[in-house]
């Protein structure tokens, strides 16, 4: 286990964390601003990395497929919002779920209609394939830390946009009370939309940019939705700074527990007991994480005001 | 209240004459089907108590369906055939998972609570899914079913009404709960925290104590899925079998303890139905049965807010 090894792997849950915090963000902003909770925020990040994948075969090119797939989803996200979801705001929790879920199975099965129910292979593009150097003897794809960069600029520019623009104003004043906010003349109804569909661009980009990493097939967003609660849950619902530090805290956690559990393990106990017990306890470390800070702190690490 | 008891009892009559019915019409997939329906009516009658009377939206319940199969098959491979051994382990196993589970999650609250319990299945899939020794992702095979000695589980028809009796005892147990003191201090933690609290009730207790017996209350019928199906795999805690748990509540209505017998007769049936249609335009359509399923589940939501039982009962006083 060199130092070069360790610093791939830490590279790796970065990255593994920005995708994770790019659903984050959409969805803690729904859940937290909007009190509403969407199952099918996971179906979003399957249509984006869908669309993209299609787009970029069609047209030929990666960045017309990244264009369209951020542009469909942003269109599909809000088409949802005003035909099913909207009428939901007012309903509790469970109804919220419901109705989600069912479009969650409405979505996986369209895909699989669309373009079958194989995995399909991204390839990310010619220019973006090879590696680079970070220090003497090391090296990282160029994909995974373009998608480091894309991940943490997207933060900043979203810390941007909540905190000192009037949009972002607007969005935690909604937060604090809806009523209000539509008293004084904003059109409440329309910002909604227009957060659910950044929302589900920012899921797009997530899973478009997740695609050439991980297999695309139907049922790609589940996966990745329900480690975006225990993101959320981590980092407290409706701040975005929680759901930043909780995605890396939880790329970082899986990646690095996956790679090194099994090996650390080996060193305590026999190794074939090291061989069964390791993936188990890795693939478990997430939601064990997630018990420990709830029993700490069960509003989550940034609770997020009002 | 006397005409809906005269129609349980004519429904429970029509499941008692199913099986010689479907013998004497060489169908007996129908056996099989409303046998799997029942087990699964076991679980959302569990469910119905913690959703519907503690008001715990609990998006994990599929989890102990799977501890419960899991203890089945676990024993069954390191050969203890004893069905009474079953049970014991895997209704003790469940309540003692719900226990741990329920400690953590009954914590928090709203948004938090759906999110962490639906985190915790998924946990348990994941274990499921890396015990290679037992299948692993595939799933493993039933070494033995469960030996009760009194009921043969590998007779079709004596596991039926097997299933129906324990699906029927499910009912009573969760009436009487509903009813006792117990009962009455978790619906009123329910509809009025502050003011169960004002009276001296803290509901952290009495929400964990419901949501073990719920948990033992499935898992039991987790044993008995396992014996039906004849397999166990992870799948049996995949989140879309919560999903499809808390909907046979929603749909029969979280108001009687029954209810959810009858949505998860409606959730089961129209899926049958929907394949049934589908097959009649082309065999190639059945498999995407779910692009119908889904948005007739966002619409029934959307519309029949209190279930099917709601369509005929009087509107909330």
């Amino acid at each position: 286990m060199t130092f070069g090894l360790v610093f791939e792997q830490l590279l790796n849950g970065l990255q593994f964390g920005v995708t994770l915090f790019l659903m984050a963000a959409g969805l803690t902003l729904v859940v937290g601003i909007m009190n509403f909770i969407n199952l099918a925020h996971g179906s979003l990040y399957m249509v984006g990395a869908y669309l993209a994948l299609a787009a970029a075969r069609w047209t030929g090119s990666y960045l017309a497929g990244v264009g369209l797939g951020l542009a469909g989803t942003l269109l599909v996200g809000m088409l949802v919002e005003v035909v099913a979801l909207r009428t939901l705001y007012q309903r509790d929790h469970l109804d919220q779920v419901l109705a989600t879920f069912g479009l969650i199975l409405f979505f996986n099965e369209l895909v699989a209609i669309l373009w079958g129910r194989a995995a399909l292979f991204a390839s990310p593009p010619s220019w973006l394939s090879g590696h680079i150097d970070l220090f003497t003897g090391s090296r990282y794809p160029a994909y995974r830390a373009a998608i480091i960069f894309i991940g943490l600029i997207t933060a900043l520019i979203l810390w941007y946009v909540v905190t000192r623009t009037r949009l972002g104003m607007l969005i935690r004043a909604g937060a604090a009370n809806r009523t209000m906010v539509a008293a004084l003349g904003v059109n409440i109804r329309l910002l909604y939309t227009l957060v659910f569909g950044f929302g589900a661009a920012l899921a797009g980009l997530a899973g478009l940019m997740a695609g050439p990493i991980y297999n695309v097939q139907p049922g790609m967003g589940e996966l990745i939705l329900i480690q975006v609660f225990v993101v959320i849950v981590i980092g407290g619902i409706g701040s975005v700074r929680g759901a930043l530090v909780g995605a890396v805290i939880v790329g970082i956690v899986d990646t690095l527990g996956r790679a090194f559990l099994k090996p650390l393990m080996a060193t305590v106990i026999s190794a074939p007991a090291a061989e069964s017990a390791g993936p188990a306890l890795a693939s478990m470390l997430i939601y064990l994480l997630m018990a420990a800070v709830l029993a700490f702190r069960p509003q989550g690490l940034f609770p997020a005001r009002g | 209240m006397k005409t809906r008891l005269a129609l349980w009892g004519v429904a429970v009559l029509a499941l008692l004459a199913l099986p010689p019915l479907m013998l004497a019409l060489e169908q007996p997939f129908y056996i099989d089907l409303v046998r799997r329906i029942m087990i699964l009516a076991i679980a959302a009658v569990s469910l119905n108590l913690i959703l519907g009377y503690g008001g715990l939206v609990s998006f994990g319940h599929a989890a102990y369906i799977g501890i419960g199969a899991y203890a089945v098959g676990i024993l069954g491979f390191y050969g203890v055939a004893n069905g009474w051994a079953h049970l014991a382990v895997a209704i003790g196993a469940s309540a003692l998972a719900a226990l741990a589970i329920g400690a953590v999650s009954i914590r928090t609250s709203g948004i938090y609570f759906i999110m962490i319990t639906l985190a915790f299945t998924q946990m348990l899939y994941y274990l499921g899914i890396s015990l290679a020794e037992f299948g692993g992702d595939d799933g493993m095979r039933l070494k033995t079913r469960s030996q009760l000695g009194f009921v043969d589980l590998s007779d079709p028809v004596a596991f039926y009404y097997l299933a129906l009796a324990v699906m029927l005892a499910a009912v009573v147990l969760t009436h009487r709960i509903v009813n006792s003191r117990f009962g009455m201090v978790l619906r009123a933690t329910r509809s009025n925290e502050a003011r169960s609290r004002a009276v001296g009730f803290s509901p952290y207790p009495y929400r964990l104590v419901a949501f073990v017996i719920a948990g033992a209350m499935c898992g039991l019928a987790g044993a008995l899925y396992a014996n039906h199906t004849n397999y166990i795999t992870p799948g049996l805690m995949d989140w879309k079998e919560s999903g499809d748990l808390m909907f046979m509540v929603i749909l029969g209505g979280m108001g009687s303890t029954a209810g959810p017998v009858l949505g998860a007769f409606a959730l089961l049936l129209t899926e049958e139905l929907l394949k049934f249609l589908l097959e009649l335009v082309s065999k190639d359509w059945v498999e995407y049965w779910r692009i119908l399923m889904g948005p007739l589940l966002v619409l029934s939501v959307i519309f029949f807010r209190r279930g099917l039982a709601g369509i005929f009962a009087k509107p909330d006083a």
